[in-house]
């Protein structure tokens, strides 16, 4: 009987599979991007994305005042305003999710690098004298000042120690990066005024039918992702094929230590490949809040594992394999989601991880960012 | 010997012998064991440490009680740190969907104390950990020829298959989960019971005892170096005639075995779980322990494991905001001791020291 299902709705799942596939691969080359570079999971990705739902969230109702209802009604703005306010949206997710993968570099990782770093030294001094303050009271206003006075003695007190110039061992990283993305979420969390709960996004966009695709009725919301999500890659590939950065950023992937010799600024190009990663993250928290108009401080940590695996499925560090894994991770989610129940979603995507890497050890088409087949 | 004596060996310059453990290790054997058997004394004294002048003060719980935070869970995330230290700390394999093996623990003694049987405790948890670490084979088997962060993927899509199969498994008991497991039988005056949750911990703590002597007797064996090797280098470690994959293999079931023992304990303990109960936050919790502790160095993986048991119940003041201070302390600690708060140590010296070459093997060579 669910075979006739998926006989019936065939098509239906295929664009939803696309479009859900296409958000999967824009955060999957966060994750293959810091990789191909780094040879690190950024665990943290997720956050990111998630801080980019919110930053589109604030963007529409707060900067453009945006109700979430108006009398009663969705409130659908149509021609221009509606590009406009598309487009304020994504770049406020863009910049504040850039901003934050680059804010993360810097605090998180680039410490454990072993060199020198101000700007983490300061944020991270903050943070530990805000985080202790908490022993002694619980108003936040407080919290921030003894913060704010506790900054400057142990900024000084980290970047003694920040100079040091060894490399942690691979997985200080990972835990680095765990306890970031703990922190990240749980932020948001307290600090937002609906504490945990689910934020509406205000839904501006009528998901009118757009044309019909064999049989099926192709909404514009679907169309609108697929389209920004390509758009955004081919951005990206040209990028790092044909500009001097984007050679940088092959040129540390492909070996740190001679791109250093032969006089690449491996700290920003990493800086950059984490701004590139962000970027992508706040276009797809965007496209996220386009076709399911809400958010929540947790969203961030089922996307981010479903996008890894499918960074890995297509070959980590690999762009291309990024946007093949996206989508044959959405589709078959989909597929087998109809199949076998809603209920096996996640079950499906693990283990076709699973059979394509037993047959393909390195995903389907290898890692290869150094190799310039991006 | 003197008390001086020990004193003075105990507080040698750092130069003269390397860690705390070797300097008890020189010392005499009566002191050595009666130091020994006051520190084990000590641990099963711990659910009176709160009245304990200053120490109460350091580690007592405020809002929960402390028996209850070192019983459900100090002695369970230190069980499973040491378990998953033999996976990530001695053969190097990120695993990262460790709480599968310890759910498969729990719902082995689920099923047969309650959902389909209705034997005893003692009965299920052999049962229990054989059927764990053929979890940790069959899982295994095909994934250890992976490498580095593919296995990471996969493992971490494997906890999440097991809970999610567990949610979804009417004989399992679904979503609702399984109630009235049984509990451990009593021991003398020892009745575990609802109330009381001491008895719990000296099982636990027991338990634990006897995971340390049986994993140090490992990592000193064969199967230890041979997991150093493949550590090290893997590669390397093939071409000097490792049987890699049978070790990794090892590796991973005796770390299943272990992370399912402490399944057992914990629904041994609460009596009732649920799929809810094993989300894939606490594997990254786990591996947090572990790496906080100091990977490959057990001692490491038993204080990584208290501390990330009971930090965030320590800090309970702080109300919801625990989570979020846990989440800033790990990137410090990674900033400030990257290598763990107790990292391994590199045993070179230690190694030529007691390296001394069959006096024999050279004269067959010698011979020809």
């Amino acid at each position: 009987m669910s075979d006739w299902l998926i006989y019936r709705t065939f098509w239906d799942l295929t664009v939803t599979g696309i479009a859900l596939g296409a958000i999967y691969a824009l955060v999957a080359l966060g994750y293959t991007l810091v990789y191909g570079v780094l040879r690190l999971i950024n665990f943290a990705h997720s956050e990111i994305f998630m801080v980019g739902t919110f930053a589109t969230l604030i963007t529409a109702t707060n900067f453009i005042g945006i109700p979430l209802l108006e009398a009663g009604n969705y409130p659908y703005r149509t021609g221009f305003t509606l590009v406009a306010i598309l487009l304020a949206c994504i770049v406020g997710g863009m910049v504040v999710s850039g901003a934050g993968a680059v804010l993360l570099e810097r605090v998180a990782y680039r410490p454990l690098r072993g060199s020198g770093e101000h700007v983490g030294a300061v944020v991270l001094a903050f943070a530990s004298a805000f985080t202790a303050s908490l022993v002694f009271t619980e108003t936040t206003r407080t919290n921030v000042i003894i913060g704010l006075i506790g900054t400057a003695p142990l900024a000084v007190l980290y970047l003694r120690i920040f100079r040091r110039g060894r490399q942690a061992p691979r997985l200080a990283f990972l835990i680095s990066a765990i306890g970031a993305s703990t922190a990240i979420a749980e932020a948001v969390a307290i600090w937002s005024p609906r504490d945990r709960e689910q934020y509406q996004t205000p839904r501006v966009l009528e998901k009118k039918v757009l044309f019909e695709f064999l049989g099926t009725e192709v909404r514009i919301d679907y169309v609108l992702v697929i389209v920004g999500a390509l758009l955004m890659m081919t951005a990206l590939v040209l990028f790092v094929n044909r500009t001097r950065l984007g050679r940088g950023v092959r040129a540390v992937a492909q070996d740190v230590e001679t791109a250093k010799i032969l006089g690449v600024n491996v700290d920003f190009v990493i800086l950059i490949t984490f701004l590139l990663g962000g970027v992508m993250a706040g276009a797809a928290a965007m496209m996220f809040t386009l076709v399911y108009d809400q958010t929540r401080f947790n969203i961030g940590f089922l996307l981010g594992v479903k996008s890894f695996t499918a960074a890995v499925l297509g070959g980590i560090g690999n762009l291309r394999g990024a946007l093949l894994g996206g989508l044959v991770l959405g589709l078959g989610e989909n597929y087998g989601a109809a199949i076998f129940g809603g209920q096996w979603k996640d079950v499906i995507a693990f283990v076709l991880l699973l059979v394509v890497l037993m047959f393909r050890p390195t995903g389907i088409l290898g890692e290869s960012l150094a190799k310039a087949r991006v | 010997m003197s008390l001086s004596d020990t004193f003075r060996s105990l507080t040698k310059p750092a130069h003269a012998v390397s860690g705390l453990g070797e300097r008890i290790g020189d010392l005499p054997r009566v002191s050595r064991w009666s130091l020994i058997a006051l520190f084990i004394l000590s641990l099963y004294l711990m659910p009176w440490w709160p009245e304990v002048p200053v120490l109460g003060w350091l580690v007592d719980t405020p809002g929960t009680s402390f028996e209850g935070v070192i019983t459900d869970k100090v002695v369970i995330y230190v069980l499973v740190a040491l378990g998953l230290n033999v996976v990530v700390g001695l053969a190097g394999l990120l695993d990262l969907g460790y709480v599968g093996f310890y759910a498969v623990g729990a719902y082995v003694v689920g099923i047969l104390s309650s959902q389909h049987a209705n034997l005893p405790w003692l009965v299920c948890v052999p049962i229990a950990v054989i059927v764990s670490m053929i979890a940790g084979v069959i899982l295994g088997t095909p994934t250890l020829r992976l490498r580095g962060d593919y296995l990471a993927i996969v493992t971490l899509g494997f906890g999440e298959i097991i809970r999610i199969s567990a949610n979804n498994a009417d004989w399992l008991g679904g979503s609702r989960g399984i109630s009235k497991i049984a509990k451990p039988p009593n021991i003398g005056p020892l009745k575990f019971g609802v109330l009381d949750a001491k008895p719990y911990f000296f099982l636990g703590l027991t338990v634990i005892l006897i995971t340390v002597f049986f994993l140090r007797r490992l990592e000193n064996s064969r199967v230890g170096r041979a997991w150093n090797a493949v550590r090290e280098d893997e590669d390397a470690a093939e071409l000097m005639g490792v049987p890699t994959f049978k070790f990794k293999l090892w590796a991973f079931a005796i770390g299943a075995a272990i992370g399912g023992l402490a399944g057992t304990l914990y629904a041994g303990k609460v009596r009732f779980i649920n799929p809810s109960n094993f989300p894939l936050q606490l594997s990254i919790l786990f591996i947090a322990a572990v790496v906080l502790g100091g990977t490959g160095n057990m001692w490491g993986a038993i204080i990584g494991g208290a501390v990330v048991g009971w930090m965030p119940e320590r800090f309970r003041g702080f109300a919801d905001k625990r989570v979020f201070v846990f989440g800033v302390a790990l990137v410090l600690v990674m900033v400030f001791r990257p290598q763990g708060l107790i990292p391994r140590k590199i045993r070179k010296e230690r190694w030529l020291a007691n390296w001394k070459p069959r006096e024999s093997e050279g004269e067959e060579v010698a011979r020809g």
